[in-house]
């Protein structure tokens, strides 16, 4: 494991034609196809059902929805054999007791082997709300993060870090819209964590490469970013393994309502690690950056 | 860096075990007051019902608008100013017009700070109504203070009676909050069927006393109204005789004469008077008894009722009968209410993911040492016991704060569980690094400690800023996990920076001339 010396840079262009395509296929799912918006974000209603009898046929219960009137409803199996979500965007308002009336005709259509675990209501007001805060809180971190690269850094590095962030996101979000993932409040927190993540890695090359540039002055960028990475592999390696180690755990033992969250997660973490040495150092390398961009900022 | 002052030695052992005698203190019971503290779980862990209501203040502005109109009608004539069309516009606006010759003059006595008919917020630096002019027009619309004025008053009061409609049905430790200017928060923790209370909380119980009528020509003026069964309807008079504010209690009961539940009520003393009087000229007269707009029941008059007391009946079950004392015992919101959040979560569910939870902890935690342990050997010991004193300080610091944790959260910890040894493998790798170039171990140690330092930093600030805006800007769980990432990330650094540094210091210092140190 020691001194080794992995030519990643042989292959900059490779990823980067790679990772371009990627982003652009993302960007395409995006915009015609688009995210599957949970209850949190489009509004409408989820319920977690447990039925007591394991012989329960799904399509029985499906149709018992049906016929409820509760417009479009969509029925699936949720981490048990036995545990049911039932989602459907309500057309009445909250407070009439829905609930009590899908209890009773549940009751009468299929038999009293229900209990209901989980009731999620969300009006179209407070979705729209949560939507724009979700927004909100991601564009504001990335904004955050773009000021403090910014400060911390050469606008080089700067450039380099952020261009990593909007492809993990959009790749991440690409991914989303292809696995039909749907997008809840958790995921935000995921999405958010990630680029938290993202940046951290990135971060801990960089200051590899601004070690090296001042310590080599003969050796070009292209070269020194693969020093960089090469030093600080290990690390990589070993952090990104102890992460997923543990986003795994959750991913398997964490239960259903985790796991859409877990799997956010372990996507991203994989990407960012990916993005912090295959986008963001390339970029260093295109904005040709050299002892000098370093020295230069010094001295101011 | 690898020296360490006794001062400081003893500080970081004090610290450390006053958060882990915290954090251990939530599973075990301690009888002292001061540390028996808990971490609170959030509804999605202990089970229970988040609703979010929202007021619908436009009745209560129609209200004030009607009253204002009143009052600036009599103040116009009190001070001589002849005007015309007086009239409230698309419920927003009271337009009248004045002759040109009294247009300074009105205006001026609505605009002045000492205004009587326009009051004047000295904090807001506004009136209550804004007015503009056209021509020989004037219109008054609320104020943007003047609107916060009033939406604050009606949730004032709103969440008054919610909390007292809340009360009465004697839930578990609810917590009611307001939420933005119109909207209330409440927290029902336990509770798994909700429906009860949201019946309860979306009624906004204004209950009337007023004479059926026949004849449409009645000054008060009249409406028709319909039963609460929608079966019939009836003409009914505007005029008030009775409304629920004049009720001091009420009560479900047993008519064992008619055989079928009733309310009983209790009038205060001038709605009794009140009560009395109508009664008796009304003799023979039928009274709608009026809740929301919607008839409960119309009886005839056939005596005075004169004591101050009397009873509704209608098609009551026992249970209706209890929901309507409750309502009208707690009081009429000032304005209705809508639900539009409920989350519930149903007490197997949140046990469930309470071990699930912890299980997949448990299993992230041992993956992470038994790699760790693998990977550095001895130093690999120490990123482990630095592992485990930073779960004990994260949930010490939680439990010291009395935090609420959320299944988020807890994903959370095992995040930070996963993250936590990164500061340690960064240090790590740097000394090997340095080990490379530098014979004395302590001095390659010492530089691999410093040169790593503003790397990691910079590495978790950056997730530092992610947390804090996602506590700032989330909503319930999803706060739970930005607090736990937070702090976790915090007490990373510390755990890190003075009880790793010191294990290793101590080792390094006691092995310094072994061949292969790291």
């Amino acid at each position: 494991m020691e001194n080794r010396n992995i030519p990643f840079n042989k292959f900059y262009k490779l990823f980067n034609i790679l990772s371009l395509s990627l982003i652009l296929v993302s960007l395409l799912l995006l915009i015609f196809k688009g995210l599957n918006y949970g209850v949190d974000f489009k509004g409408g209603t989820l319920i977690e059902i447990r039925s007591l009898d394991k012989t329960l046929n799904i399509s029985d219960l499906r149709k018992s929805f049906n016929n409820l009137n509760l417009g479009d409803v969509t029925v699936k199996r949720f981490g048990n054999d036995n545990d049911y979500v039932v989602k459907f965007e309500k057309k009445q308002s909250i407070e009439e007791n829905f609930i009590e009336n899908i209890k009773i005709e549940l009751k009468k259509d299929i038999g009293n082997i229900f209990e209901f675990r989980r009731v999620e209501s969300v009006g179209p007001k407070v979705s729209a709300e949560l939507l724009k805060s979700g927004v909100i809180a991601i564009a504001l971190s990335l904004g955050a993060m773009l000021i403090y690269i910014w400060i911390r850094f050469e606008w080089q590095f700067s450039i380099g870090a952020i261009i990593a962030l909007f492809h993990d996101i959009i790749i991440t979000l690409g991914f989303f819209s292809l696995l039909n993932f749907e997008i809840n409040l958790s995921i935000v927190a995921a999405v958010l964590t990630i680029v938290g993540y993202s940046m951290n890695d990135t971060v801990v090359i960089f200051d590899r490469v601004r070690e090296n540039l001042k310590k080599f002055s003969d050796i070009k960028i292209y070269e020194i970013t693969n020093i960089s990475i090469n030093e600080t592999l290990s690390r990589t390696i070993i952090t990104s393994i102890t992460t997923l180690l543990a986003l795994v755990s959750i991913f398997i033992f964490g239960g259903a309502i985790l796991k859409g969250f877990s799997f956010a997660m372990i996507l991203g973490v994989i990407i960012g690690t990916y993005s912090s040495i295959y986008i963001a150092n390339p970029i260093l390398v295109r904005l040709d950056v050299s002892q000098k961009t370093i020295l230069k900022e010094e001295e101011k | 860096m690898l020296y360490f002052s006794k001062l400081k030695i003893i500080s970081v052992i004090i610290f450390t075990i006053i958060l882990s005698y915290f954090s251990i203190s939530n599973f075990t019971k301690f009888d002292d007051s001061i540390f028996n503290r808990n971490i609170n779980l959030g509804l999605d862990l202990q089970g229970g019902s988040y609703l979010l209501l929202e007021i619908d203040n436009s009745p209560v502005i129609e209200q004030k608008l009607q009253n204002k109109l009143i009052q600036i009608k009599k103040f116009l004539k009190d001070k001589n100013i002849l005007y015309k069309s007086l009239n409230i516009v698309d419920n927003k606006t009271i337009s009248f017009e004045v002759d040109n010759q009294f247009i300074d003059s009105t205006v001026s006595l609505f605009k002045d700070k000492d205004s009587e008919i326009n009051p004047y917020y000295e904090k807001f630096k506004t009136n209550q109504f804004d007015l503009l002019l056209s021509d020989n027009k004037i219109e008054l619309s609320y104020s943007k203070y003047g609107l916060v004025q009033l939406k604050s008053s009606s949730q004032n009061q709103a969440i008054e009676i919610v909390r007292r409609r809340v009360d009465e049905i004697g839930t578990n430790e609810p917590n009611i909050l307001k939420r933005g200017s119109d909207r209330i928060v409440v927290e029902l923790p336990g509770l798994d069927n909700p429906d009860r209370i949201k019946t309860l909380l979306g009624k906004t119980a204004n209950l009337t006393f007023r004479f059926v009528t026949q004849n449409e020509e009645e000054s008060f003026g009249t409406e028709k109204l319909s039963f609460q069964d929608g079966t019939d309807d009836l003409i009914i008079s505007k005029r008030i005789i009775l409304s629920g504010d004049n009720l001091v209690d009420a009560q479900p009961r047993m008519d064992s004469q008619a055989n079928q539940t009733v309310v009983s009520f209790t009038l205060d003393r001038v709605g009794a008077k009140k009560f009395a009087k109508a009664t008796s000229s009304g003799v023979g007269k039928r009274l709608a008894i009026i809740l929301d707009g919607k008839i409960i029941s119309a009886p005839n008059i056939v005596e005075p009722i004169i004591g101050g007391s009397g009873q509704i009946t209608g098609d009551f079950t026992f249970q209706s009968a209890t929901d309507l004392a409750l309502l009208l015992r707690s009081g009429a919101l000032p304005a209705p209410m809508k639900i539009i959040e409920e989350r519930t979560v149903g007490p197997d569910l949140g046990q469930d993911s309470i071990n699930a939870g912890i299980l997949s902890l448990i299993i992230g935690f041992v993956l992470v040492i038994l790699f760790m342990l693998g990977k550095y050997k001895i130093f690999g010991l120490i990123a482990n016991i630095t592992l485990i004193s930073n779960l004990l300080l994260l949930i010490g610091v939680l439990t010291l704060f009395e935090a609420t944790l959320t299944l988020p959260g807890i994903a959370g910890i095992i995040l930070t569980v996963g993250m936590a040894v990164d500061a340690n493998v960064l240090i790590y790798e740097r000394i090997k690094e340095e080990i490379k170039n530098e014979k004395n171990k302590i001095l390659a140690f010492d530089s691999g400690y410093l040169k790593s330092r503003s790397t990691i930093l910079d590495a978790n600030i950056t997730t530092l800023i992610a947390a804090v805006i996602l506590f700032v800007l989330g909503s319930g769980p999803v706060k739970g996990f930005a607090l736990t990432l937070g702090v976790g990330i915090l007490t990373t650094l510390f755990s890190v920076y003075f009880i790793a540094r010191l294990m290793t210091a101590l080792y390094v210092i006691k092995n310094k001339d072994k061949e292969k140190l790291i």
